[in-house]
């Protein structure tokens, strides 16, 4: 019964492009894909392992740059006789390189996180966000600060001589999201329903009782750090070559207020959760807009219902539809009670 | 030799600032363990009041900033009544994420409100500054410096003599058996942010006029904020004056020695580092199990 | 070190301070492979220190903990526990929010190796990984008796289930020494028999065993050999006949007014 609900929902989701005609909304659903898959590597940092890291948008925002830097290419004094050039590189093997950038900050931060617990922590995700955003303001010569890195070239496939395709436009973009998101929540999903994922939630839920049998604190902090900052440096390595120009404010704060608000009203710590909240919030705010809602108003509009969702359904709409689910099915299953049988008994 | 002196004076007047924000997070930080994700928000709240009684409905400078101080504190009231009593036995990512809501919506709200148009405050003080030898100090900045430091005085004050002071203190020592001693838990937690608050709003009245009124200008306020606190240690108020003026001078010296543009991101570099080397800040006192 | 050949815990000169307390002070003592040992005391005698610090989560501040010829000492708990030695917590302690069944498959870490590229690639050889432990699941599961609610919430479980969960999740990591922190408190007579029987069991697969415990009863019918704590230092230690009739082991339970003292 799920399996059919699920090839269902993707087979309506691969379908798309195929009956919606205006681009418009091609580009909104692209983007929210992109945030989708940030968001869901978001909740295996937050949900799963419950480290409250704040700085997510970081990752995200270096994916985009390592990859459009490769595939710029670029040339920075290190210091004033040391010049560093880089050729432009293949897009390809420039998201590769966002990936593993990112995944090695991601290995940072973990490393840190163990030392660093609880509140201080989340502290210092923010501090490492803001740093990073301050970095790509300032360093000119390499990020070309507020003026933005333009022309970002965008993904190709080509075997030489052979053909060349290049995703440019909404569609081929489109099905490149959906294929990657596809890809990172079968990653996640391996992860979570294995022993390392045991062990991240098992850290989450009671990190004594989780060192009692053997489970390394470090080792799957890092873990989960690193995957999670690599699938996110590769959607900002998507979103780099998709909307090909990328400036500092990728790194706004707002940005990972975004991402956690996804993740904790669809619901942390469950594979449909960021999905959930990623719809909700990639689109509500073009539904808004219709509406002639502005963005502050949208914004407070926000701020509010993750309070409301974060006090009544303090697991998140999926955890909580779950539940109700079961309630009923529970309730449907329960035998006719036997004093209505006796009463019609009496009663001839 | 100068040049550094001039540094060291600028320090100081911002120093008086990061310690009342600060001081200010690191009690409600401390005492209620709640990370005060809308302490920017009350900074910002204070300029914008300062900016409507100043400009708007043309009171007293002086007046305006005690007023403005006054309504900081209430809402900080507001606030703890309204969002953090329930929240009380929630973990921290709940509150933390509550807080968030919060800030949001208070940033967006003041944005629909104010417009985003930087606004400016007219002060009393003579523009040309007060020299000194080879330097030179504002006098709007001097004021700021002198008011903080009867702020940071006063509420030092407070917490050290008083018997809400003492309840706080009580309380950040172990909340549990001061409730069974007979504190008032809920006045206390009421007061701590009502006064972190009003301590915030009181930066953002101050500075106001230095500079100008925006609705963004708490988020980097409140990041500095968290730096202080991490700075000087939780609960510390020692520690938090300590912490401000130290990163006002670090600020003030990378800015000037390195490079201006990175002088923001002096104090969240100075954060990591000190966190990877004492994951419990600076000057803690409380030894952390676990 | 006093280190006599066939001792599968040493303890020697153990002290253990913390906040301006010294909760242990100089213990030493061994267990023999396959003992079983019980650690006796007024409440705040130092037993749940020691367990804390053979454990891990507390640091000594003087002496040596050595385990099969391994220094415990500094080591993470973690670590400690995958070299066989497995606690369980004085207050209950399960992860609330799974399943009993999960539960034992995170307590099953130990017993297993999957390495996170295999996992992310989706390899063969994760899914008859996680086919086998679920067998092995099965049977810690069927071992304690509690296999009947294994899809349900560890949180909904009955109290005395509930400590048969921790001492299940605790087995699950494969001990050879297995330290249980007071496992009967709040148990009622029949569930404490069924859980005697149960450490019977135990030890027939030859795990040693260390417990604290209040209940004498059990103390005295299962254990080989008893150690009396009080105010962090020995003051007992021999077989439980002895220990019974031992003087200075009735002075602490009689001077401390809020022990429990039967049989």
């Amino acid at each position: 019964m799920r399996r059919l609900a699920i090839a269902a929902f993707l087979t309506f989701l691969f379908s798309i492009p195929l009956w919606v005609g205006n681009l418009y909304v091609l580009h909104v659903l692209i983007i929210t894909g992109i945030f989708t898959i940030a968001a869901m590597s978001l909740n295996l940092l937050l949900g799963y392992t419950g480290q409250l890291s704040l700085g997510h948008v970081a990752f995200f925002g270096i994916g985009a740059y390592v990859s459009s830097l490769v595939s710029l290419g670029f040339a920075v004094h290190l210091t004033p006789d040391w010049l560093v050039t880089l050729d432009p590189q293949p897009v390809w093997l420039a998201m590769l390189w966002a990936i593993a950038i990112s995944g090695f900050c991601g290995w940072a931060i973990g490393r840190i996180s163990f030392k660093v617990r609880g509140a201080y922590f989340v502290i210092v995700t923010i501090s490492f966000a803001e740093v990073v955003r301050l970095v790509a303001l300032n360093w000119d010569e390499l990020t070309q600060g507020p003026m933005a890195l333009n022309n970002i070239p965008p993904l190709t496939f080509s075997i030489p001589g052979l053909f060349e395709f290049a995703f440019i436009g909404k569609v081929p973009n489109y099905y490149l999201v959906l294929v990657t998101a596809i890809i990172a929540y079968i990653v996640i999903a391996r992860l979570v329903y294995s022993r390392a994922g045991r062990a991240m939630i098992a850290l989450r839920e009671n990190e004594p009782l989780a060192t009692s049998v053997g489970i390394e604190v470090t080792r799957y902090l890092v873990l989960s750090a690193v995957v999670s900052a690599a699938i996110a440096g590769m959607a900002g390595a998507l979103y780099a070559q998709y909307v090909q120009i990328v400036d500092p404010n990728i790194f706004l704060f707002i940005y990972t207020v975004t991402m956690v608000i996804m993740v904790v009203v669809g619901g942390k710590g469950t594979l449909a959760g960021p999905i959930v909240g990623g719809l909700i919030f990639g689109l509500l705010p073009e539904a808004l807009r219709s509406l002639n809602i502005g963005p502050e108003l949208q914004w407070v509009a926000y701020g509010v219902l993750m309070i409301v969702i974060v006090s009544i359904l303090p697991s998140g709409i999926v955890p909580a539809v779950g539940r109700w689910w079961s309630d009923r099915r529970r309730a449907a299953a329960k035998p006719a009670r036997p004093t209505d049988a006796g009463a019609r008994q009496a009663a001839r | 030799m100068d040049e550094f002196l001039q540094h060291c004076l600028n320090a100081l007047m911002l120093g008086g600032i990061y310690a009342l924000l600060g001081i200010g997070l690191t009690l409600i930080f401390g005492i209620m363990r709640v990370v005060n994700f809308t302490h920017g928000e009350l900074y910002s709240f204070g300029a914008y009041m300062m900016f409507a009684f100043v400009m708007l409905l043309h009171l007293n400078f002086f007046l305006s900033l005690a007023l403005a101080m006054a309504l900081g504190i209430a809402l900080g009231a507001v606030i703890e009544f309204v969002l953090l009593r329930k929240l009380r036995g929630a973990d921290i990512d709940t509150t933390m994420l509550v807080m968030i809501g919060a800030w949001i919506a208070m940033q967006n709200l003041e944005q629909l409100a104010w417009s985003g148009v930087a606004k400016s405050i007219k002060t009393p003080f003579p523009s040309a500054p007060l020299v000194l030898g080879a330097l030179s100090v504002a006098w709007s900045r001097l004021f700021v410096f002198i008011v903080a430091l009867a702020l940071i005085a006063s509420t030092y004050a407070l917490v050290d003599r008083t018997r809400l002071g003492r309840a706080m203190r009580a309380t950040f020592q172990d909340s549990d058996a001061a409730r069974l001693m007979g504190v008032d838990i809920d006045r206390v937690y009421l007061s701590t942010f009502a006064l972190g608050s009003g301590l915030a709003a009181a930066a953002g009245a101050l500075l106001g006029p230095i500079f100008v009124v925006t609705p963004g200008m708490g988020d980097l306020a409140a990041l500095k904020a968290f730096a202080v606190v991490i700075l000087g240690g939780l609960g510390s108020i020692a520690g938090a004056t300590i912490g401000g003026f130290l990163l006002a001078f670090i600020e003030e010296m990378g800015a000037g020695y390195v490079s201006s543009g990175y002088r923001d991101a002096m104090g969240f570099l100075l954060i990591i580092l000190v966190l990877i080397v004492r994951p419990t800040g600076l000057f803690s006192r409380k030894e952390r199990i676990g | 070190m006093s280190a006599i050949p066939a001792a599968a815990l040493s303890v020697d000169q153990l002290s253990i301070r913390f906040g301006g307390v010294t909760a242990v002070e100089s213990m030493t003592f061994d267990i023999q492979e396959g003992e079983l040992l019980s650690l006796i005391g007024p409440n705040g005698a130092g037993k749940t220190s020691a367990f804390n610090a053979i454990t891990g989560y507390l640091p000594a501040a003087a002496g040596d903990i050595v385990y099969r010829g391994a220094r415990l000492n500094g080591l993470k708990p973690s670590r400690i526990a995958a070299l066989g030695v497995v606690r369980t917590f004085q207050k209950t302690s399960v992860f609330a929010g799974r399943s009993v069944f999960d539960n034992i498959l995170i307590g099953l870490h130990l017993q297993s190796r999957q390495h996170p590229l295999a996992i992310i690639l989706g390899l063969p050889s994760i899914a008859r990984e996680e086919r086998r432990l679920v067998e092995k699941a099965k049977e810690v599961l069927h071992f304690v008796g509690i296999e009947s609610r294994k899809d349900e919430l560890a949180s909904s479980l009955a109290y005395g289930e509930l400590r048969l969960l921790e001492v299940a999740v605790a087995l699950a990591a494969g001990p050879t020494l297995l330290l249980l922190d007071e496992p009967v408190a709040g148990m009622n007579a029949v569930e404490t028999a069924g859980f005697m029987e149960t450490i019977a069991r135990i030890r027939a697969r030859g795990v040693t065993v260390l417990l604290v415990e209040h209940d004498m009863k059990m103390v005295m019918r299962i254990s080989d050999r008893v150690i009396c704590l009080n105010q962090g230092r020995i003051i007992a230690n021999g077989p439980p006949a002895e220990i019974q009739r031992h003087p200075d082991v009735i002075r602490a339970y009689l001077g401390e007014r809020r022990a429990r003292v039967e049989g």
